[in-house]
């Protein structure tokens, strides 16, 4: 499953290694003001982790967006295949009792 | 000169020397090395020119004679400003820019840090706010001239290179004159004599760290500050930079 383009299986891998002069790619996740987990913002170039959060906080928060960055090389994502799609996930399609909304939830719970 | 005559012209040093940097790092919007890079540039530089409107709002406050900041910056000549040399040297290549950013910012948060203390309410205030931003610049600048300067045989010739040529601009902002000795006296200001220790431990860590030989050599440029001889490239920036009130006084969006 996993491959140097695992986060984008659909791109042609045309090169295992990366090209020369080019910093790896990083994805970066953010937990916002009010977010209860980090969310895939996007993605960009940096030469190591460290500097990948500087640039994540430079790009992603100019407007205040986070509170919290997680980067991780794109190479180290492991993506499920989009040719797999019929077999992982149609046979969830016809089993609506999976969702929780046959319960009424009590308000002391909060968010679930 | 009274107290407020060199009040005024510390908030010009401290706000010229946002300004005018921030000027020249603004140059690179559009064309750093990466977008990463490009869009991390443009926010230092938003972030100096936040803080000159904070300086250059006060100076023209304490000199009450009727001017703004925007007058203060758009419509002085080079001999008023009291920048130090250091910040309006041109940007050279993408190394040479954040050689100077670092050796800056490095004498930037020394200075904010004390500011915050300062007996001037008003001071104390944008030092404060001031100080977490230039808190990330430097942080910044630092890991990219260890980056360059321990990277490739050609990314440490070029920092080699830039220290070299921009070391001789550090001892301005370390100069004491009347002005500081007032500021220092109503406990406004430090000693700017007074930081360079600090400043020498810093730039020699980040150097060895950078594996950058520091001149030997303390020879150090001046004029800037004191407004008695800017380097010719100041005037060239504010031709750009001061060129839009220039030709059409007194527009506004």
């Amino acid at each position: 499953m996993s491959s140097p383009n695992a986060a984008y299986p659909d791109t042609p891998d045309t090169n295992a290694k990366p090209k020369r002069h080019e910093w790896p790619l990083w994805e970066i996740f953010i937990r916002g003001q009010h977010g209860m987990s980090h969310r895939h913002v996007g993605s960009l170039h940096a030469p190591d982790a460290e500097m990948a959060i500087k640039n994540a906080r430079d790009v992603y928060t100019r407007r205040n967006e986070g509170v919290s960055i997680w980067v991780v090389e794109a190479r180290h994502i492991a993506a499920s295949s989009p040719s797999d799609k019929g077999p992982l996930y149609e046979p969830s399609e016809s089993k609506v009792y999976r969702h929780p909304t046959f319960f009424d939830i009590p308000e002391d719970v909060g968010a679930m | 000169m009274t107290r407020d005559e060199a009040f005024f012209e510390f908030l010009c040093r401290m706000g010229d020397n946002t300004l005018v940097l921030g000027h020249r790092v603004s140059e690179w919007c559009g064309h750093a090395p990466v977008l990463e890079e490009d869009i991390a540039l443009a926010n230092t530089a938003l972030d100096l020119i936040g803080q000159t409107q904070m300086w250059l709002g006060l100076a023209a406050e304490i000199e009450g004679d009727g001017r703004s900041a925007d007058d203060l910056a758009m419509l002085r000549d080079a001999w008023d400003f009291r920048n130090v040399l250091l910040a309006e040297q041109p940007n050279g290549d993408f190394g040479q820019t954040m050689m100077r950013q670092y050796l800056f910012d490095q004498y930037h948060l020394l200075m904010l840090q004390a500011l915050a203390g300062s007996s001037d309410e008003r001071v104390a205030g944008i030092a404060a706010k001031s100080v977490k931003e230039v808190a990330y610049h430097v942080e910044r600048s630092r890991d990219t001239v260890v980056g360059l300067g321990d990277g490739t045989s050609e990314s440490h010739r070029r920092m080699q290179a830039a220290l070299d040529l921009l070391y001789p601009y550090v001892g301005e902002m370390f100069e004491s004159d009347a002005v500081d000795a007032a500021m220092e006296e109503a406990g406004i200001a430090p000693d700017p004599a007074s930081l360079r220790d600090a400043y020498d431990a810093a730039l020699t860590q980040t150097m060895a760290e950078a594996t950058l030989t520091l001149p030997d050599s303390r020879f150090a440029h001046s004029g800037g500050r004191t407004g008695f001889r800017h380097t010719e490239h100041l005037g060239h920036m504010l031709t750009q930079m001061q060129w839009l009130q220039r030709a059409y006084p007194g527009a506004t969006w």
